[in-house]
């Protein structure tokens, strides 16, 4: 075989099928996906969620996690944000020309572990090679299903007034990570992507307490924020000084000119619940090892909707808005 | 690592924030030169702390908003020309020229690419050595000396495709220019952060002395602002007016002679551009006549055509320092940072950029 992926391998022949059962079943195989139909048969009974994602993250490996890590784990917790329990997701790659082969068995070896780890099945995929520079050497979609337990009504419009807001570990992580990656910034303390799959920690605490739950991907914590605020038409309010900030990714932060309430997280989220059930949740997140930085960060008012006001660590105020644009370094 | 939290310290900001409230008596004006200082005021909610005493206003001290459409007409023009390929820092993308903008010119099949520094311009130009790669060379004395040491790199490594379209501008004299004009009054100013790691604090040196204003050198914390406008209302106070440093970590009095060597070896004075300000003499830095194989303007036909400004934008009065965002009538309607019309908008130190984002909560 080559060792890098040729247009020949998307063609449909025999070295289509060689890499299809060599680098994909072989790794990721279960009953399900095993019978190579055209579709994949599901059993499944109850509300069920679906979602997709599609992942073009550059680098496709970055301190943390790959690209193949993340197209899991960012679709499993799609799924865990509306309570539901993950089951099935498919995997569709799209191949630029030349992926040295032993990059592509990296991916799908962390694919197949955050799937593990997840408890998801890949049931169904699809795989296709296009020339060099139609692509940037890889691009996965995934899309996943997943069951909601009887009773949970879980959504961006279910925040009300006097519910607590809780992040579950630090923020900016996963932004900070890429960025320093991809633009060859070095710093004495490495900065890890966050990326994990959250759906544990989100069955360990959903109750009919929790009102909305969302992971503060693009866009970080402000962008979430500010969504949950205008689907919900109340205004939140947030501490700063109860932000949980990694020293190293604040230093980056202030080095580049970024705010870390806008940068890309992959294993977080916020939590909107209910007050008297806030340090009972916390605790239980605390518990999970995704959850252990966990913090109650601001809560819920009728005041402002759709406005997210922030009180500064000097006793001051101000508007978190949502982010415009791409997010640049600072030129002075 | 624990500096930052240090320079945001709750209580140290409030015994700072009691003693300029003690402290001061009169009215004063104070301008925040720097679009660094406008975005930590409103991030950290400052204005709302200070005094009624006090008013700040936000200075010219963004690189991308005063560069003039004229200087960023030619840009664009550039980039229309085959065989070349733009390098610019990611803001000046954006911003409307007279009649289209960088991005623009991408879309219509121009070859522009962002880059975060010169190095990334340099390995673009070693990647293509059949092509002209011309860097867009905006900001202050900050970022200078790292053009100026990639001149000397590329002349070293025999890089005979990198050229500089050098809109580099000086910070002391445009100060000068604006308290010429004489349309703000103003009784103090805090100075640059970054650029005065560079330059020191020296070159303001005859803003106490010519202008009886007061001066302190400020950096991007919370603190090293309230510091900055402590010795401010102390010089006012007290009617001694000078150049202070309350930003001791990162700036000294003569400022960094390695990096003030380095611009001088490759760049000499000449006038500058100025958005809002127009021509201000010796304010901008050119190659000099050795580097001059490197300098665009001197190796390329440029002709924009004539320069206009968006009708309505009020950019120019705003790093003028006599409007703000919010006397401008596009502000918030035509005006957004996903629609820009004028640069004040597009750039993350604008100040139209920053009263949208921090709005009136911040305004105080």
């Amino acid at each position: 075989m080559a060792d890098r992926v040729l247009l020949a391998h998307g063609s449909g022949g025999k070295l289509s099928h060689d890499l299809v059962a060599k680098s994909l079943v072989a790794v990721l195989g279960n009953t399900i996906l095993d019978r190579l139909d055209d579709s994949a048969v599901l059993e499944a009974s109850g509300r069920l969620a679906f979602t997709t994602d599609s992942y073009t993250v550059s680098p496709i490996f970055f301190p943390g996690g790959d690209i193949g890590k993340l197209s899991v784990c960012g679709t499993v917790n799609d799924l865990a944000m509306s309570g539901a329990a993950p089951l099935y997701l498919s995997l569709s790659l799209i191949i630029e020309e030349g992926l040295p082969l032993a990059e592509l068995e990296t991916i799908v070896a962390s694919i197949h572990q955050a799937a593990s780890e997840a408890g998801v099945q890949i049931v169904t995929g699809d795989t296709k090679v296009v020339n060099q520079g139609s692509a940037d050497k890889l691009f996965i979609n995934t899309s996943g299903i997943g069951i909601i337990p009887e009773g949970l009504d879980i959504a961006g419009a279910n925040a009300r007034p006097g519910d607590k807001v809780i992040i579950s570990g630090t923020i900016g992580d996963h932004g900070i990570a890429i960025m320093s990656q991809r633009e060859g910034i070095e710093f004495k303390v490495p900065i890890v992507s966050d990326c994990a799959p959250l759906n544990k920690l989100v069955a360990e605490i959903v109750s009919p307490n929790v009102h909305c739950l969302r992971d503060p991907t693009r866009g970080g914590l402000a962008a979430t924020l500010n969504e949950l605020a205008g689907q919900s038409r109340v205004g939140i309010r947030i501490d700063e000084v109860s932000l949980p900030v990694e020293e190293a990714v604040r230093a980056a932060c202030e080095l580049l000119g970024f705010d870390p309430l806008y940068i890309a997280n992959e294993g977080k989220l916020v939590a909107m619940v209910a007050p008297d059930e806030a340090e009972g949740i916390l605790t239980k997140m605390r518990q999970n090892k995704y959850g252990t930085g966990a913090a109650a960060i601001g809560e819920v008012v009728s005041d402002h909707p759709g406005r997210v006001i922030m009180k500064t660590r000097l006793g001051s105020s101000r508007i978190v808005d949502m982010p415009v644009g791409e997010l640049l370094p600072r030129i002075c | 690592m624990k500096f930052i939290d240090d320079y945001r310290d709750p209580k140290l900001g409030q015994r700072l924030i009691d003693r300029i409230q003690h402290l001061s008596t009169t009215p004063v004006r104070f301008m925040e030169f720097c679009g660094g200082h406008t975005v930590a005021i409103f991030r950290h909610g400052i204005r709302q702390l200070l005094p009624r005493t006090i008013e700040m206003l936000s200075g010219p001290g963004c690189p991308v908003c005063v560069t003039a459409n004229q200087d960023l007409d030619k840009a664009i023009a550039l980039a229309r020309q085959p065989g070349v390929i733009i390098a610019s820092f990611g803001d000046m993308l954006r911003v409307p020229g007279s009649h289209s903008s960088l991005q623009q010119a991408k879309a219509e099949g121009g070859d522009v690419r962002v880059v975060y520094s010169t190095q990334d311009a340099l390995a673009i130009a070693r990647e293509n050595p059949d092509k002209a790669l011309v860097f867009i060379g905006i900001g202050f004395e900050t970022t200078a000396p790292t053009i100026a040491a990639s001149i000397i790199q590329a002349e070293a490594e025999g890089i005979n495709n990198y050229y500089v379209l050098s809109f580099h501008k000086l910070c002391p004299p445009v100060m000068k220019a604006i308290l010429d004009l004489g349309e703000v009054s103003l009784s103090g100013i805090i100075c640059p952060g970054h650029v005065s790691a560079i330059i020191g604090s020296h070159p303001y040196d005859f803003i106490p002395q010519d202008y009886g204003i007061a001066c302190a050198v400020a950096g991007f914390e919370p603190l090293d602002i309230l510091l900055s406008i402590d010795m401010l209302i102390n010089q006012i106070e007290t009617e001694q007016y000078r150049v202070e440093i309350a930003y001791r970590r990162g700036v000294r009095p003569e400022g960094n002679h390695q990096a003030l060597k380095l611009m001088d070896s490759v760049f000499e004075t000449g006038d500058a551009n100025w958005r809002g300000i127009g021509i201000v003499p010796a304010s901008g830095l050119k190659l000099s006549q050795k580097y001059q194989r490197f300098d665009a303007e001197s190796n390329f036909a440029i002709d924009p055509g004539p320069a206009r400004e968006p009708a309505g934008c009020i950019c120019g009065s705003i790093l003028r320092g006599i409007s703000t965002p919010a006397d401008c009538r596009l502000f918030k309607n035509s005006c957004t940072p996903e629609d820009p019309v004028g640069p004040c908008m597009v750039s993350s130190e604008g100040a139209c950029a920053t009263y949208y984002h921090y709005g009136d909560t911040g305004g105080g």
